[in-house]
């Protein structure tokens, strides 16, 4: 009987740790949302600050955060997905192949904020980028990179063996196996791993705050030279750096939001085409 | 043994790492012959088949010594092209292994990889290949459809038609019917024998009644090693060896 | 003949470019370490390497004397670290139990996506939860003039590093064989004593593998710890106390110090230890996880 009661409590205490989590996701999201939204308007949206920042939208932050995720993509998609072919498809157990996976899983646990410190050696002063949307985008392209792979490589597991074998049987090339009979139907799992991938860098700050990200422009940049506001530093500027804090706070919440739909989004968008991908494959 | 030996494997050796998987076997496929590979599971014999297209290349660790000869030349050395070996040795392997693309473009894939394009060429190979492999009456109307909408058995059979269509010259079969039921079985042993007026067939198989039914040579082979080799009759008549003897009279395996 | 060396040769073209692509991988990790380390070491041709390290002082604008000493800010970071921990374990280990032991699978499939959510927020997002939610609140409580403090950073940091603790030991808890329970079961102790006296001890390793990943991450955030623990940098006096970790030292002053200083310099010294805490921390996740991943083949 004892033992019992026991079992239950302990059950119940889990369930509690559950529901703590819970809480906490319900209170961040009703707090952002409720708040946010009573900034949100198209106004917002689509003008650039004005008057020290205490008015006006977010508009150039949004663009800004846009761009450099699109460079950020042009690095870190093909070259995950090419590396990650290389891994799944070409490489063999040998010492090289060790080093380089053990490579890739610290490099996704190498803090962002050490991106940001390479990111300004690298792309600001060596390469003579200047703090500008390209240093900012490659800077994250790389923090990104280990995710992409990891998540095409996932992708690439699921393509079952007898594809390739059957192709190569058929006497096709090892290429032409993979590229006429595996990469077709891994890509849509490829590529939904590596939008994750990208909604992550998206909300990244620390990477940015030295490589590009400005604390206010109010003019959209024009080139891959130009520096830009961003979404998560222009968030933390309105948080704590401002003037009058109190008095912006409201379009603190109003960014919180806009960023937290379009990483939250990107996730859900991507969740359910992965939803759809499963249903068709099973059919 | 009278006809023409298309393959012959002399002393062959097959490594996995460290673990040797065959140990010094000597066969004779006959030209226009079934020969059938039996063993308890675990003997080696898929091991055996997929070393005779090269197929084990896949595999990171394995190592092949002896040789392999086909039409008298053999396979492993540095100048055979593999791909060029594969088009001329087909494989079917156990489990039905359809590409999801539709009928016609399953039949096709492997024509277009060789570089025929040509809608005309196409339509008239995959016509005659499933043909061939007994299953142009049954799908000639859904010819775009997926082919996972075929049963096992159909799609055992098109993927036999896949290997017919590139026009091989010897077919090997992985244990085919191991994962289809009776009469889908029935339909490719009888296809399985017509197949050898034109090609070399050569069959794994854990079914000891399929290979005395279809073959006309049969290797019985145990742990690695090759027990008894000779024509299907006398295997299962008159076995010379004591362990063939108590495999084919099911006292193991 | 002369069409098969051209195809073989395309062949190994094509698998060399995706192997070169790979070994970026190994480059870019070996370049972050050079290049930290080669711009860190100018700034010890004035810094004293013991002080360095044993100093509690950092002051790098003090007119009258500069003070070099990351002690403070190492034993911050570690401090926010290990609140953060002891609010994640329990939660995180409790959440994985759950849904490995307790929940229908139905209840997990749901439950699963809906914990990467908590993933999938951007750290500023929680930095500024922290600021606007989180910090009245622990004022509040503790009776302090604000609530940013370490309290409130190991409060971020828990919640961020329970999805990471929560995936990887539910996945070990999933990996004891079912015979241990059947046997656990069979013996006639309910599924509180499996839980407790077989699942638990015998997916220990993957648990202190998650756990230190989510260390990992705690070690290395930064936007959340420097905009809700207060960022003075003195020696912390207490968790209720204002800290200052490595991470918000760098992110605070990299952007007003003049490039190629001893300050400069000294920032990218933070940097390069910060990276050699959470390298080692994740070599041993790394090993544990692999060893024990190694073991279910």
């Amino acid at each position: 009987m004892k033992k019992k009661i026991i079992e239950t409590l302990g059950f119940f205490g889990l369930r509690v740790c559950l529901y703590i989590v819970f809480a906490f996701l319900l209170i961040f999201l009703y707090d952002i949302g409720s708040k946010g939204a009573g900034t949100l308007s198209w106004e917002f949206l689509s003008q650039a600050p004005r008057r020290g920042m205490t008015e006006g939208g977010i508009f150039p932050a949004i663009v800004g955060t846009f761009f450099v995720t699109i460079v950020t993509a042009i690095l870190a998609v093909p070259m995950g997905m090419f590396a990650a072919i290389y891994l799944n498809e070409y490489a063999k157990q040998t010492k090289i192949t060790r080093i380089i996976r053990l490579s890739i899983r610290n490099l996704s646990g190498v803090p962002s904020i050490v991106y940001g410190l390479f990111g300004v050696i690298v792309f600001v002063n060596i390469l003579k980028f200047g703090t500008s949307i390209l240093s900012a985008g490659l800077t994250l392209g790389l923090l990104t990179l280990p995710w992409t792979i990891t998540s095409s490589e996932e992708a690439l597991k699921t393509i079952p063996n007898s594809y390739r074998e059957g192709a190569l049987a058929l006497g096709a090339t090892k290429w032409q196996s993979i590229r006429t009979n595996v990469l077709p139907y891994a890509m849509p799992g490829m590529l939904t791993g590596t939008v994750l991938g990208l909604a992550r860098a998206a909300g990244e700050t620390a990477p940015i705050m030295f490589t590009g990200a400005a604390f206010f422009l109010p003019i959209l940049p024009n080139s891959l030279d130009d520096q830009f506001m961003a979404l998560p530093y222009h968030l933390y500027v309105m948080a704590t750096q401002h003037h009058a804090i109190s008095q912006v706070r409201p379009i603190a919440y109003g960014t919180a939001l806009v960023l937290l739909l379009l990483v939250l989004g990107m996730n859900f968008s991507v969740a359910l085409l992965r939803y759809k991908l499963r249903k068709i494959r099973k059919e | 043994m009278v006809t023409k030996a298309k393959i012959e494997t002399k002393n062959v050796n097959f490594y996995y790492g460290n673990k040797q998987a065959l140990k010094n076997i000597n066969v004779i496929c006959a030209e226009h012959k079934v020969t059938a590979l039996i063993g308890p599971s675990g003997c080696g014999k898929s091991t055996f088949i997929r070393t005779l297209n090269r197929m084990n290349d896949v595999i990171p660790s394995a190592r092949v010594t002896g040789e392999i000869l086909l039409d008298n030349e053999n396979i492993n050395q540095p100048r055979i092209d593999v791909v060029e070996l594969r088009k001329k040795i087909g494989m079917v392997f156990q489990k039905p292994n359809p590409f999801p693309k539709s009928i016609f473009n399953n039949i096709a894939y492997g024509l277009r990889i060789n570089g025929i394009k040509n809608k005309r060429n196409l339509e008239e190979i995959v016509e005659n290949s499933l043909s061939e492999a007994a299953l142009w009456n049954e799908v000639k109307d859904r010819l775009d459809d997926n082919a996972f909408s075929l049963s096992g058995g159909q799609q055992q059979r098109l993927c036999i038609a896949r290997s017919l269509a590139i026009e091989p010259e010897v077919i090997l079969f992985d244990e085919p019917c191991s994962a289809i039921d009776p009469v889908a079985t029935a339909k490719i042993e009888d296809l399985i024998h017509k197949l050898k007026e034109n090609y070399t067939v050569v069959i794994v198989t854990h079914n000891m009644q399929q290979a005395a039914r279809i073959s006309d040579y049969t290797a019985f082979m145990m742990l690695g090693e090759l027990i008894e080799f000779d024509n299907t009759d006398k295997i299962f008549t008159n076995p010379s060896n004591k362990l063939t003897e108590d495999y084919i009279t099911g006292r193991f395996g | 003949m002369k069409k098969k060396r051209f195809s073989n040769l395309k062949e190994r073209a094509i698998k060399v470019f995706f192997f070169t692509n790979s070994v970026f991988a190994t480059l870019a990790l070996v370049g972050i370490f050079f290049l930290l380390l080669f711009t860190a070491i100018p700034a010890f041709k004035e810094i004293n390497m013991g002080e360095f390290f044993t100093s509690t002082r950092w002051n790098p604008t003090s007119p009258v004397k500069e003070g070099y000493g990351i002690l403070s800010m190492v034993v911050s970071t570690f401090m926010v670290t290990i609140g953060a921990l002891v609010i994640a374990i329990p939660i995180g280990i409790g959440v994985a139990a759950y849904l490995s032991d307790v929940a229908h699978w139905r209840v997990r499939e749901i439950v699963k996506p809906i914990v990467e959510i908590l993933a999938g927020i951007p750290s500023v997002v929680i930095g500024f939860l922290g600021i606007v939610l989180f910090g009245p609140i622990i004022a509040k409580i503790f009776g302090t003039s604000n609530g940013l403090n370490a309290v409130n950073g190991s409060l971020l940091l828990a919640i961020m590093a329970l999805p990471t603790i929560i995936s990887i030991s539910e996945d070990s808890l999933n990996a004891v064989p079912k015979t241990y329970s059947e046997a656990s079961l069979g013996l006639g102790a309910n599924r509180w004593q499996t839980l407790i006296r077989v699942k638990l001890p015998a997916s220990l390793s993957g648990i202190i593998a998650a756990v230190m990943l989510g260390m990992g991450r705690a070690i290395g955030e930064t936007m959340t710890v420097m905009m809700v623990t207060g960022n003075a940098p003195a020696f912390p006096k207490g968790f209720l106390s204002s800290i200052r970790t490595m991470t918000a030292t760098i992110a605070i002053e990299l952007g007003e110090v003049p490039y190629y200083t001893t300050h400069y310099y000294a920032l990218f010294a933070v940097g390069f230890v910060l990276f050699i805490i959470t390298f080692f921390v994740n070599m041993i996740s790394d090993v544990i996880l692999h060893k024990y991943q190694e073991r279910e083949q």
